[in-house]
């Protein structure tokens, strides 16, 4: 940082809408409609429809044009990863969050000054987008979703080997696993495709958009199909996907005789599970777990941070034992479910 | 049958890991016949001893000093920041499962132990060395190993499965029947290496010798009253069917036991009766609290169930006897292959011949036609008889549930009409739909819940009860839905007893949907008053 640069909360403001960059005059991840919009990624608490103009990556541009059509925005403008655009007296720059498809954190320079907005983000490898490239900083904004050292998830591998050994201790039950549409679905896929499994995989039709758009993003997702009017027997021994609500609704009736199985970095604690009636709780996120948040703190150099959601208050007390200044923005409207 | 060939479920190649992976998935699967897929696939892939060690920790049967909760605290304390674990318990809301979760990895630890080392380990250290032996095994094992090790070591080994689910299991894994493995349950110890090699066709059926094994019991199917004209009442002796537990006697060479119907030794909460059996024999008889000759509600009995300690007080209040109704081994000579009537006459004689102090002898009752017990059955209303027993009078000992020999006779189910006021999500296959109901009855304008119940209707009935609760919901409550109290359950019921738990104090004994009553007015329902009129 250089001697003359300014303090970045003189420029980086917390409002009711979220984070405002004064000297670009822009919100990121605005809570309601905004004049102008940078958005990280497409999940429904971080991009929301009604915005005059947006600036996302192409990918989160076009999740966002599938879920709210005419509305997601007055001007879509696309950002390259790691494209300089200068807004206002601002440098921005999208760099690859690791989170979703299309999902970035977003870098801002200001006068020798530099904060980045990571949004959401994970560490370990997924297949369905570009990992996570830390940014040295001077204040680094974090989510804390997974901020208490219980949540330590394990390798992916365990977890899709625990979903395949349960389809063969059942040949005669279907396996319907509770995914969120967007990003958990198609990277459960992809897992699946890594470990070798090449049968066709049947999807609830909440989820069959964003697998299309996915694909047309030259995502090779391995053959899908509708699991609306299948016959009962033809599921037996199947993998379904389907969304998380829908699993222990009415619609699983047409299921033969289902293990309920839900990915979601919550079923590391069992009475959460238990509470569910999951029956297969594998732990799969799409967030950074505890110690991919602490790895992080230290890659990024950043003797600041901002915790904007999530368990704040443990992820605080561990960075200022590393030595660092901490503390929490507090946002609201991010759902703890979206994980 | 479990599939043959199936692969390790994941990477794990010790046997800790093996037990742990069972355990969790065990938590979480609500299905009998799941549980035991798991578990024989569990036995069939892992090796002697560890699949007898774990056969014992799901059973029950293994000893060793456990770790306090305390210990397992300070144990985490001294690895980790006492704030974020403090959170984190918060957080989860169990010891175990915290400390599984937040210990932190060594990478290069130690190789990761099998289940016998952890048990022989355990059972050989002293008081200080359990800290420091957890800890290296800690470090070495993945977040469902730690919290395996960690359930096991303060005994909270809770994952739904008996004792006895364990040795169907067994059974299975085998291919013999369950009561083969009860019968010599009692006769050996862990890790149990012969019984594996019998599964496996690789040895003979371990000897018991002379212990004081459990004789796999015979039981009665429920008469199917279109059927009674087709058996001739010659063949048949009856005897009251009694309202207490059944249970199995036996003394050998000294040692004495009190096993339950399903094989476990229930003889510790009652020494009363055990310290009574006197000689080498096998009895079969029904425990029940008696004052004065006379048989107490079975809530006094409840009162003595599941009890670890027996105070002198509860010996007093709720003298424990058992009346007896059949003999199955005497000096040492196996009875079974008699037929009923001349065990029978070797019960009776075993009885005469001394003072039998906490026995008596279940009457048998003479009847020459069908009608006169049926007769007896409908005006018993005393509260220790449950209906009658036929038995055939040449039957012969046989284990489980031959078609045929004993039939019970139970006399009518009391009915109650009530109001649905909640219902709550099932497990399972159940679980999309609502399938436990709550029902009251009315105390003058209230609406009090008496009881609970999820059976006794048609998959057809619960479909239509399951939309009737989503259209009539006033209330969620988590996965409870509170509904308009308007649609009428006919709930049957054994009996009703007193209790303190309950709001209306009162508690049914297996209640049931016996009618859904669609058509009645939700305001004829039956009162709490008439429940109560029904105290026995
Ligand atoms: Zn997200
Ligand atoms: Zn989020």
């Amino acid at each position: 940082m250089q001697l003359t640069a300014p303090k970045p909360e003189s420029w980086l403001k917390i409002v009711p809408e979220g984070i405002y960059c004064v000297p670009g005059d822009f919100h990121i991840d605005p809570s309601s409609s905004a004049k102008r919009a940078l958005v990280t990624h497409g999940h429904g608490d971080h991009a929301r429809p009604g915005n005059r103009q947006v600036l996302a990556t192409e990918g989160t541009l076009a999740i966002m044009r599938a879920r709210f059509g005419e509305e997601a925005g007055g001007t879509l403008q696309p950002a390259s990863y790691g494209e300089v655009i200068r807004i206002g007296d601002v440098d921005v720059t999208f760099v690859p969050a690791g989170h979703v498809l299309g999902s970035a954190q977003i870098v801002m320079d200001y006068r020798g000054s530099r904060v980045v907005v990571s949004g959401d983000y994970k560490r370990r490898p997924d297949a369905t987008c570009r990992p996570f490239e830390p940014q040295r900083c001077d204040v680094f904004v974090t989510e804390a979703t997974f901020g208490l050292p219980v949540f330590r998830h394990p390798p992916d591998a365990h977890e899709i080997a625990r979903l395949l050994h349960s389809l063969r201790l059942y040949p005669d039950r279907c396996q319907v696993v509770g995914v969120y549409a967007l990003g958990k679905c198609q990277r459960l896929l992809m897992m699946l495709r890594r470990a070798g499994y090449d049968e066709p995989v049947y999807l609830h039709g909440a989820l069959i958009a964003l697998c299309d758009l996915y694909t047309q993003h030259g995502i090779d997702l391995g053959p899908l199909l509708s699991a609306t009017g299948v016959a009962r027997d033809e599921l037996k021994g199947r993998i379904v996907l389907a969304p998380p609500g829908a699993t222990a609704d009415r619609w699983a009736r047409r299921l033969p005789d289902p293990v309920v199985g839900m990915a979601s970095g919550w079923m590391r604690v069992r009475q959460r599970a238990k509470a569910l009636g999951v029956e297969l709780p594998l732990v799969i996120s799409d967030h950074a777990d505890w110690d991919e948040l602490l790895q992080t703190l230290t890659d990024t150099g950043a003797p600041e941070i901002w915790v904007t959601h999530g368990r704040e208050e443990a992820l605080i007390h561990q960075a200022q034992a590393m030595g660092l200044t901490a503390r929490a923005l507090s946002l609201v409207g991010f759902e703890e479910e979206e994980d | 049958m479990a599939p043959n060939a199936v692969l390790p479920p994941t990477a794990a190649t010790s046997s800790m890991e093996r037990f742990a992976e069972l355990l969790d998935a065990l938590i979480f699967t609500p299905s009998r016949n799941g549980k035991l897929r798991l578990m024989v696939e569990f036995f069939a892939a892992v090796g002697d001893p560890d699949r007898g060690w774990a056969l014992a920790a799901l059973t029950g049967e293994l000893a060793f000093r456990e770790a306090k909760p305390q210990q397992i605290r300070a144990l985490a304390a001294s690895r980790v920041d006492p704030e974020l674990l403090g959170w984190s318990y918060d957080f989860v809301g169990d010891l175990a499962e915290t400390v599984s979760l937040v210990w932190p990895t060594r990478p290069g630890a130690n190789r990761v132990p099998e289940l016998g080392e952890i048990v022989e380990g355990l059972a050989s250290a002293s008081r200080g060395d359990v800290g420091a032996l957890l800890e290296r095994w800690l470090d070495t094992l993945d977040a469902t190993g730690r919290w395996a090790l960690l359930k096991l070591v303060t005994g909270g080994l809770r994952v739904g499965v008996s004792a006895r689910l364990a040795k169907v299991a067994l059974a299975e894994l085998g291919n013999v029947e369950p009561a083969a493995i009860e019968e010599i349950w009692h006769g050996i110890d862990p890790p149990y290496t012969a019984l594996f090699a019998w599964l496996a066709g690789e040895g003979a059926r371990p000897e018991t010798g002379d212990r004081p094994s459990f004789h796999p019991l015979m039981l009665a199917n429920p008469l199917e009253i279109e059927d009674l004209p087709k058996l001739d009442p010659r063949d048949y002796r009856a005897e009251w069917k009694w309202d207490g537990i059944r249970v199995q006697l036996v003394g050998r060479k000294g040692e004495r036991r009190m096993y339950s119907r399903t094989g476990d030794d229930i003889g510790k909460g009652f020494p009363d009766v055990v310290e009574q059996i006197a000689e080498d024999v096998v009895l079969d008889g029904e425990l029940l609290v008696q004052r004065d000759g006379e048989v107490a509600p079975f809530n006094d009995l409840q009162q003595r169930l599941n009890r670890k300690l027996v105070t002198p007080a509860m010996l007093r209040d709720y003298p424990a006897w058992v009346r007896l109704y059949d003999i199955l081994s005497e000096g040492g000579e196996d009875l079974r292959a008699l037929p009923f009537v001349e065990r029978r006459l070797r019960l009776e004689a075993w009885y005469a011949a001394a003072v039998r102090p906490r026995f008596d002898l279940s009457p048998l009752i003479p009847f020459d036609a069908w009608n006169e017990l049926e007769a007896l059955r409908e005006g018993a209303r005393e509260r220790s008889i449950e209906g009658l027993m036929l038995k055939r009078a040449d039957s012969v000992y046989v284990a489980g549930r031959p078609k045929g020999p004993w039939f019970k006779w139970k006399r009518g189910a009391l009915t109650l009409d009530t109001v649905l006021m909640y219902a709550q999500r099932g497990h399972g296959k159940r679980s999309s739909f609502y399938s436990d109901y709550t029902f009251g009855a009315w105390r003058g304008d209230e609406l009090v819940p008496v009881g609970k119940a999820y059976s006794g209707f048609t998959d057809e009935e619960l479909l239509r009860l399951d939309k009737w609760v989503r259209n009539n919901t006033t209330n969620r409550f988590g996965p409870v839905r509170e509904v308009t109290p308007s649609l009428v359950l006919e709930i049957a019921f054994d009996s009703v007893s007193r209790s303190t738990r309950h709001k209306s104090g009162l508690a049914m004994r297996f209640p049931r949907v016996h009618r859904i009553r669609w058509d009645k007015p939700h305001r004829e329902a039956d009162t709490v008053e008439t429940l109560e009129k029904l105290l026995t």
